[in-house]
């Protein structure tokens, strides 16, 4: 399947895209020791495994400051959850807060980094990741709104295309947005894109991927970030 | 001499009126007072409003057989649905339950502006969004922000690990979450505590809700919430 798209957009044969732990681990690579750094649920969660040998603190909205791994059955300890209501451990060092004072944590700008998903990133830094229709169903928000505005930067981990094939990086949004000109760096299987002034910039890219096979598959114009 | 314990659940949700807003704390099933839930449904208040993170999942847990008595008029919620939430689901799209849906932070802000006296306040959560349609704007430093007004309530249920008789509370891990803002947003404030310690027993640096924003203390020693390795909602 990853030949026939390859051959489709005229990358070079035998072109992988990066898996799920792959982009993870590439994202990790730009998180500095010391941050203190809030993960969304899904995608963005795996990065937590790719930090080992830095110190880097993890926030989680209902108010854990120091979040470790998931909690191993031996280890049941019901009283400890993350925003995906999964039981959690703590660091050594950790703290908690209450909700209103975890969201100041956020909204005053003491997240060095939140890391999301999404279903669409526009180029001038708007996004929509919280639901896909206002009127088919109910929608839930959660703290996705105070994370995109509140911490220092936002960065997205996402696939590049949907499951159809079609953009996910575009001019503008077409789903209901989760914040404005929020999204600073986004992270898919094909490469890494920064939101500058004037729309997205290539920062890496997978390797054997070309720069015209990257763009046959975004949804607004692409160039290269000036080293 | 200040005693806010009581000795029943019956005892402590005795005056809550129809039409009350009753606030719960909670994130899911860690620092939720199901109890003191289950003694509203025994209580009858009707036509309420609720205000708490989520709406319950299945069809057993007392959050959600209050919303099937049909006595919830409306509830202000960042996150009703998610896996399971079938009885949410099934009367907000019959109508019979209103929904103002609320970003979590915004949520958690609005309940502790409202305990500390502040009637409303800016902020650029669901600026330019669908959640902000129809919210005052105003410009500071070049960024937008909505205006946002607090939550008061008239009923607070909290869940507490610990109480002495003045009502000082502390709470377990992360089940302190809502708990301790919304302690100080309710005209009338209930705890329900696993452990019930002797007046001096909580050091007080260590108390997190000083007494005097709690009215009434039901020791409720029912042990630990249900573990919660399961798929991911909020």
């Amino acid at each position: 399947m990853t030949t026939t798209a390859a051959r489709a957009t005229g990358t070079a044969e035998g072109f992988k895209p990066w898996a799920r732990p792959e982009m993870a681990a590439r994202l990790a690579q730009d998180i500095p020791e010391g941050w203190c750094v809030n993960l969304g649920i899904g995608i963005p969660l795996l990065v937590s495994n790719f930090v080992k040998g830095r110190e880097v603190i993890f926030h989680s909205e209902n108010g854990i400051i120091g979040m470790g791994g998931l909690q191993k059955p031996e280890e049941l300890e019901p009283w400890l959850v993350n925003a995906g209501k999964q039981n959690v451990n703590l660091v050594t060092g950790a703290s908690i807060v209450h909700h209103a004072d975890s969201f100041a944590l956020i909204r005053g700008g003491h997240i060095d980094l939140c890391v999301l998903g999404a279903f669409e990133v526009a180029a001038n830094g708007d996004f929509a990741n919280w639901t896909t229709s206002l009127t088919d169903g109910v929608p839930a928000v959660g703290g996705a709104m105070d994370l995109a505005v509140g911490a220092k930067r936002l960065w997205i981990i996402m696939d590049h295309t949907s499951k159809n094939g079609s953009p996910k990086l575009l001019e503008r949004c077409a789903l209901p947005l989760t914040a404005v000109k929020a999204v600073s760096r986004v992270y898919t299987n094909l490469a890494v894109i920064d939101v500058g002034p004037e729309g997205f910039e290539v920062v890496d890219m997978a390797p054997g991927l070309s720069m015209e096979a990257l763009q046959a598959q975004t949804g607004a114009p692409l160039k290269r970030k000036a080293a | 001499m200040i005693d806010k314990r009581v000795k029943s659940i019956a005892e402590a949700m005795q005056g809550i009126k129809d039409g009350s807003t009753v606030m719960f704390g909670g994130f899911g099933a860690v620092g939720h007072p199901a109890h003191l839930i289950d003694g509203l449904i025994e209580q009858g208040a009707k036509d309420l409003t609720l205000v708490g993170n989520n709406a319950g999942t299945g069809r057993v847990e007392p959050l959600v057989r209050l919303l099937a008595t049909g006595r919830v008029r409306k509830i202000i919620c960042s996150f009703p649905r998610s896996a399971g939430s079938v009885v949410f689901d099934e009367m907000h799209k019959s109508g019979k339950l209103e929904l103002e849906l609320v970003p979590q932070g915004t949520l958690a802000e609005r309940i502790r502006a409202a305990g500390a006296g502040i009637p409303a306040f800016y902020t650029a959560t669901a600026y330019g969004t669908a959640l902000g349609e129809g919210k005052e704007v105003r410009e500071f430093n070049g960024r937008k922000y909505l205006l946002e007004q607090s939550i008061r309530a008239d009923v607070a249920l909290v869940e507490a690990w610990q109480a002495d008789r003045w009502g000082n509370l502390t709470y377990k891990l992360s089940g302190r979450n809502f708990n301790p803002i919304m302690a100080t947003a309710a005209e009338l404030t209930i705890v329900q505590a696993q452990h019930i310690v002797e007046l001096g027993a909580l050091g007080p640096e260590s108390i997190h809700t000083p007494g005097v924003y709690v009215n009434r203390v039901v020791h409720v020693p029912y042990g630990d919430p249900a573990p919660a390795l399961v798929a991911a909602t909020a």
